[in-house]
């Protein structure tokens, strides 16, 4: 395949073209796909998440600009890494347009050929991310790129595509937003394994940190057991369960801090890479997204089987109250419904 | 399978400061149903020209109201070509003298609105510049 090997060579534009491609899911687009997977699993995955606002663009900005001059660590500083970053906004629901605004932060980094950004829209999708999206990490992780970036949209909750889709998740809170308390509530705490407090040159940075912090030590005991739904996303992971998360400030305007957190996010992957928690984590992803698929696969082949109209009429018949859901799917399955 | 969406890049470029056309541009695209990336002020073609290969979007949209256009567009446009995105769309909003606006539109230049042009004909126009780069194509 032609656009395969031109991908494999660097070509940026094949690259954008058969992002697209997977991106509206087209048949040529996943061709494409199965041909460069055997080339993926060379991408540092992270995830940056949190609530709206909070510095998220930003910091991606920061930190692909730090890495592409210092790279992850002293020692490997004379290599140069190749950095994609996948930004996700909103679809409006109503016109199923959107605005995507993430790059507007980005600037410092447009122009450097070892950068690449690709921002999208969520298409409906509610976890934070669009269908699409792991997908599209994968032909990126295929053409080479050593760090991935994937900013989330600024939900502040229900994220766990990117727990799922990521090595390392960034949660980016902000002071003043009370999204500490939020936070919680939301979860979202569960799914870090890096704590970002940004814009801590504004007043009350100290705060979010404090109050995060003492959050995180009380919801994790030394002998912390994850709940249940997170270990499912993170697989079994007693090895990483003593990974404590840092909680630790930013200014992602001046660049404060950033330094330090690449070396929190590099930190992250070596206790993964050691601790065997990266391959339990590959296992977990690689599994819900089969899972996912399968399901989505099954459903697609049933109702083709049906009888036309026949879905529909199992739905009329919970609207009228003569089935519950739970029946009426099972003699849709079983074949009883009339 | 998703639908596709129509992906337009708006950019300012040049040095003028602020971007209120621009953005009323990106919502009335936005509302329309298109998937609207926006880069924000003071973009160098090369810029939007790298932004519109990453994002391999369907139509480039420039705000211009510094006067600059005869430096910038065309510059914008040879970079496009270049890097193998020629059939992509260029329209242009902003205060484009009379003379200025043929020589634009051989340059290849595919709509060019002045301030005040109603937003519906803006959407129209960069809908139908898709379509006949698509026919093109083919
Ligand atoms: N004072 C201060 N402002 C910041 C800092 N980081 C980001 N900002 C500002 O916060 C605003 C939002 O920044 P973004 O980077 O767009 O935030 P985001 O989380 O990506 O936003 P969404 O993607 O819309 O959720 C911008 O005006 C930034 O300039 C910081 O460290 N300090
Ligand atoms: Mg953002």
């Amino acid at each position: 395949m032609e656009s395969v090997k031109q991908i494999l060579k660097g070509d940026r534009l094949a690259l954008a073209r058969l992002l697209t491609k997977v991106e509206n899911e087209e048949p040529s687009g996943f061709e494409a796909l199965s041909a460069l997977y055997p080339h993926t699993g060379g991408a540092h995955r992270i995830g940056i998440t949190g609530a709206p606002g909070t510095g998220k663009s930003s910091l991606v900005n920061r930190l692909a600009l730090h890495l592409r001059s210092s790279g992850w660590s002293e020692q490997a500083k004379a290599k140069s890494l190749k950095i994609a970053i996948v930004a996700v906004d909103p679809s409006s629901p109503f016109t199923g347009g959107a605005f995507l605004g993430d790059r507007i932060r980005m600037r410092d980094i447009f122009g450097d050929p070892g950068i690449f950004i690709r921002s999208m829209a969520t298409r409906g999708a509610l976890g934070g991310l669009a269908r699409a999206t792991a997908d599209m990490v994968d032909v990126l992780d295929a053409a080479g790129f050593e760090a991935i970036f994937i900013e989330t949209v600024g939900a502040g909750q229900a994220e766990v595509d990117v727990a799922r889709m990521a090595h390392t998740v960034v949660v980016v809170g902000a002071p003043g937003l009370g999204d500490d308390v939020q936070a919680i509530k939301a979860g979202i705490l569960e799914i870090a394994d890096i704590l970002v407090v940004n814009k801590a040159d504004l007043p009350g940075a100290e705060n979010t940190l404090r109050s995060l912090r003492l959050v995180l030590e009380l919801a994790s005991p030394p002998d912390r057991q994850p709940p249940s739904e997170i270990e499912e996303t993170k697989g079994e992971e007693a090895a990483a369960a003593n990974w404590s998360p840092p909680v630790l400030p930013t200014v992602a305007t001046s660049g404060d801090g950033v330094a330090e957190r690449i070396q929190s996010i590099h930190d992250h992957y070596q206790h993964l890479q050691q601790s065997g928690g990266l391959a339990a984590r590959e296992r977990a992803r690689v599994r819900s997204e089969m899972e996912g698929l399968l399901r989505e696969s099954l459903m697609e082949g049933f109702l083709e089987q049906q009888s036309e109209g026949s879905f529909e009429s199992a739905v009329e018949s919970v609207l009228n109250k003569k089935k519950a859901p739970r029946q009426a799917v099972r003699e849709l399955v079983e074949g009883k419904q009339k | 399978m998703t639908e596709k969406r129509l992906r337009i890049l708006i950019a300012k470029p040049g040095l003028d400061g602020h971007d209120r056309g621009a953005k009323v541009i990106a919502r009335a695209l936005r509302d329309a149903g298109m998937e609207v990336i926006y880069t924000g002020l003071r973009q160098t073609p090369e810029m939007i020209a790298e932004a519109a290969l990453q994002e391999d979007v369907n139509a480039v949209g420039l705000s211009i109201l510094s006067g600059a256009h005869m430096a910038l567009v065309p510059r914008v446009l040879e970079l496009l070509s270049k890097q193998g995105q020629g059939n992509v769309p260029v329209l242009i909003g902003g205060i484009i003298p009379d003379e200025d606006i043929s020589q634009l539109e051989k340059l290849g230049v595919k709509g060019i609105f002045g301030p005040g042009t109603n937003t519906h004909h803006v959407v129209e126009s960069v809908r139908q510049a898709v379509e006949a780069a698509d026919v093109a194509q083919d």
